[in-house]
């Protein structure tokens, strides 16, 4: 019975998400109707560019950095921490571990792992700050994420300029770090075949990552607290919780994945940190957590599917079709699989009522069990 | 019984049916309650009592049966339309805003408007005054929540309800936090309240209470209505045996355990509001292995604060001793792996996660321990099995363990925690208001458990407003008023009448 349960429930999970693509689907239709563009077609060009097997690698290593970026905005809301700061900690974090990168030639592993840690110390550090000022001063994570994004940037700017950690980029006006050399480089794998484009070696991680998030949520004791505290603050405190500890440490996990946000682009393709490194990752990151409920296989198909629909847009330009229209069908998505996760929920308690009601409609006691 | 032909009831409930995951709530339960009655509804933890009043006050939805007020038939969608229809409920927690006043948490949510646009004070405190005038209950509307008791914040609750019209009024378990006192003053009010042609319905799991005060009394079991009585022909032995088929419990330590081993000794401790102002003041006891420390006093007096500064959830000055080690500067948590078990008297607010299953509020609070953690993992399994044991143990009513502890009635949601809190051999068990919310029958297993964790040597502080727990379950007694222990009482020689003034500090010697 129980198993049966499981599987009833697991597939109502599923309605959500899939509710609210079909309601963005539906707007997005109207949209693209009152713009004189015909949906059939311009949704079918999607898919077909989108499975090209160019496009999918593409999509596979867009959502890999989404991933990590979703996966550390879920540890903070597991615990009610709202970091909206992934976007600050993982650039900054991104340009020290390629400067650190750039400077030195070690022995492959060794180097990939200093650039990797680095990277990951800048990003808890940074996530760090606001975790202390929000322990010891009651500063809200918000505004703090939100005012250290800001000062991230501007010492961002600073740091890279040919003064300091930069260099010219040859062949062009742009200017990044010096690029790191082969032996911390990252090598990509072939996964899909039909086209010479690889994935990113960093995959495995962001795979790795996951399965560490829920091992770390379910089965430690740290995970027990954490979540405990997200529940009731107070039932925490009373149950022997150290809810400062508890918000420094979660926001410096939060902010050690996010360090790791820049990693496949810097590991797996750049090499170095430019003016044109990727921005507002972070971001895109609170929404896929949204869509993906903190879970984190959720929020593996969540950068999935973002991640295709941006990709697969790049076809539209050919069509003269306005590639914004997939943004627009992003923001349905996030603001209907809210309202659709709420739906389901309802629906299933009174499923699950109606269920209990029939198998004891015969038994004149209530049933344990 | 229905067959008493008397007009139109004001309230009759026919055939109603709820259904929850795992349970059936109510089933078929029949209620006829006569305009201006005090209608009493008993039964045992889980029985179905809170639902049906939730069904009545358009909380809840019944999946079957019919809700009649004065005759004509209803429906309920939300709270609202019961209040449009005249019927209002105080729950057993209070849901007042601390740092408002009286008048602002009277009119939130109603606000007299002048001219529709300006909240009109003046006229919202006349009628504030008046009602309060005409039902003698004593309130004003200008004082400051924050600083009222129980006693007084409940009768802020009561005419926040008559204040949005209500000619019904629901309370679940009003008396579960008063002292004596203060349920003598409420029964009071609800007697002014009937003479006025109000109906009033109330639940409560202490039955020489419900005999004083009801004019008809329902009992319900598992879910169902079995009996309606009239309180002149029956007493609290029968109602227990109709509810649950079982004698009432007497609490009483048979011989003494005390032994000369101190386990908690606390010495000054002082705890002050951010103003400075003392609510716990010099406070000084030792428990004994073995022994029960009873601390009586109405309720906002500092037993609240003694206990969180005791737990290190609240700063404290002074010291406090567990067996021969200074314990003054541990943390909450190296307080309760060395053996502190902690029963909260706020029981959502520091006892439960509502939204997680019952074996993950088998862990909470013993995050470290056996058999819930090894090590730095948690013992998914063990925790499981040990959830399924208090469970068996404590009679906790549950579908399973894998139900969240928000779908479990209050009084099993209690058994739950008494379970984990005596589970792991404690040393020293701070336990306020063990019982709250609990039927007799359960009320005398939890008993049963102390006795039993005391004669291994098991040291209790025991918080209560029930005075017979207090008296028949302790050693020793000391009363607390102000924050400060004013005397000690001989709990083989007091009466609950006499420890009552005692704690008011009207009486004499006791
Ligand atoms: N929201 C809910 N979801 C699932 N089950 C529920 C819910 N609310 C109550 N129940 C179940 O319905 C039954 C009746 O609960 P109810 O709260 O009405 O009991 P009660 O008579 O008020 O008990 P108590 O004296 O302990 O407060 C219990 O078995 C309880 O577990
Ligand atoms: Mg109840």
């Amino acid at each position: 019975m129980i198993s049966r349960f499981n599987v009833r429930s697991a597939a109502l999970t599923l309605v959500a998400p899939v509710l609210a693509i079909v309601l963005a689907v539906g707007i997005t239709t109207v949209v693209l109707l009152v713009s004189g563009d015909e949906p059939l077609e311009t949704f079918g060009y999607m898919v077909d560019y989108g499975f090209q097997p160019r496009t999918m690698v593409l999509t596979l290593n867009l959502a890999t950095t989404y991933y990590f970026s979703a996966l550390a905005v879920a540890i903070g809301f597991r615990m009610n921490l709202f970091n909206i700061g992934v976007d600050g900690q993982y650039r900054l974090a991104a340009l020290i571990a390629a400067a650190v990168g750039g400077a030195v030639t070690l022995p492959a592993p060794l180097h990939v792992t200093l650039t990797v840690l680095v990277a990951v110390l800048v990003g808890a550090c940074w996530a760090g700050l606001a975790g202390l000022l929000k322990a010891t001063r009651g500063v809200s994570e918000v505004i703090s994420t939100i005012m250290l994004n800001v000062i991230a940037t501007g010492l961002g700017a600073w740091l890279l300029h040919t003064d300091r950690l930069a260099v010219a980029v040859s062949g062009s006006n742009n200017i990044g770090t010096k690029p790191i050399g082969p032996s911390g480089q990252v090598p990509g794998l072939h996964l899909i075949a039909g086209t010479e484009v690889k994935v990113y070696g960093f995959v495995v991680v962001a795979a790795l990552a996951g399965i560490g998030f829920h091992f770390m949520l379910n089965s430690t004791r740290f995970g027990f607290d954490l979540r405990a505290t997200g529940r009731s603050e107070s039932a925490a405190v009373a149950s022997g919780v150290n809810v400062k500890k508890m918000i420094v440490g979660t926001m410096v996990l939060s902010g050690a994945v996010a360090g790791l946000v820049g990693m496949p682009q810097l590991l797996g393709a750049s090499y170095s940190y430019s003016l044109d490194f990727p921005t507002g990752l972070g971001f895109t990151g609170i929404a896929i957590a949204l869509l993906g409920r903190n879970n984190p296989l959720g929020i593996a198909f969540g950068a999935l599917l973002w991640s295709f629909l941006t990709n697969s847009a790049s076809i539209l330009d050919v069509h003269q079709i306005s590639k914004e229209i997939v943004i627009i069908m992003q923001g349905v998505i996030v603001l209907s699989v809210v309202v659709a996760y709420e739906l389901v929920r309802r629906y299933r308690k009174s499923a699950e009522q109606r269920r209990v009601g029939q198998e004891l409609a015969a038994t004149a006691e209530p049933v344990k069990g | 019984m229905w067959m008493t032909a008397t007009p139109e009831p004001a309230v009759e409930l026919k055939g109603i049916v709820k259904r929850f995951p795992g349970v059936v709530a109510n089933r078929d339960v029949c209620l006829k309650v006569q305009r201006g009655h005090v209608h009493a509804v008993v039964g045992e933890n889980g029985a179905g009592k809170s639902t049906l009043m939730k069904i009545l006050y358009g909380m809840q939805r019944p999946d079957e049966g019919e809700i009649r007020i004065n005759g004509a038939p209803v429906t309920f969608r939300s709270p609202s339309d019961a209040i449009a229809a005249g019927i209002g409920m105080v729950h057993q927690h209070f849901m007042l805003a601390d740092n408002f006043t009286v008048l602002e948490n009277v009119i939130l949510g109603s606000e007299p408007r002048q001219a529709g646009t300006v909240i009109d004070f003046s006229a919202a405190r006349k009628r504030i005054r008046e009602i309060s005038d005409a039902y003698g209950l004593g309130v004003n509307p200008d004082s400051l929540v924050e600083s009222l008791g129980v006693g007084d914040r409940q009768r802020v609750e009561i005419l926040k309800v008559l204040y949005r019209g209500a000619k019904i009024l629901i309370l679940d378990e009003p008396t579960a936090v008063l002292v004596p006192q203060e349920v003598e003053e409420l029964f009071a009010s609800l007697r002014g309240l009937v003479r006025e042609g109000h109906t009033v319905l109330f639940i409560s799991h202490k039955l020489d209470e419900v005999l004083s005060v009801a004019d008809e009394i329902t009992v319900i079991r598992r879910g169902t209505t079995v009996e309606t009585v009239n309180p002149g022909q029956t007493t609290a032995r029968r109602l227990a045996e109709l509810m649950v088929g079982s004698e009432l419990p007497v609490p009483e330590l048979r011989e003494s355990t005390v032994t000369d081993v101190v386990a908690l000794a606390v010495e000054g401790l002082t705890v002050r509001t951010p103003e400075g102002r003392p609510i716990v003041d010099d406070v000084s006891f030792e428990i004994r292995k073995g022994e029960v420390l009873g601390i009586a006093g109405v309720e906002g007096n500092g037993q609240a604060e003694l206990v969180e500064a005791i737990m290190g959830i609240r700063p404290a000055a002074g010291t406090i001793r567990l067996s021969d080690t200074d314990i003054t500067g541990w943390t909450t948590r190296r307080r309760r792996v060395s053996g502190v078990g902690h029963i909260p008297e706020d029981r959502h607010r520091h006892g439960l996660l509502l939204e997680a299953p019952l074996w993950e509020n088998r862990i909470l609070g013993h995050q470290t321990e056996k058999p819930n953690a090894k090590g730095p993992w948690i013992d998914r399994s063990g925790a499981r099995k040990d959830t399924a044991r208090i469970v068996d143990e404590y009679d906790v009513r549950t579908p399973g363990i894998d139900v969240h502890a928000s779908a479990l009635s209050g009084g099993n949601q209690q058994k739950l925690i008494v379970g984990r809190e005596m589970s792991g051999d404690p040393v020293v068990l701070i336990a306020s208001h063990p019982t709250r919310g609990v039927d007799v029958g359960a009320q005398a297993a939890i008993w049963d458990h102390l006795r039993a964790a005391r004669a291994r040597g098991l040291a209790v502080l025991l918080i209560s407003a029930d005075l017979d727990e207090l008296i028949g379950m302790s050693d020793t007694l000391k009363v607390i008023c102000g924050g400060r222990i004013v005397r000690a009482v001989d709990p083989h020689n007091v009466t609950p009448e006499e420890l009552g003034s005692a704690m008011t500090g009207a009486g004499g010697e006791a």
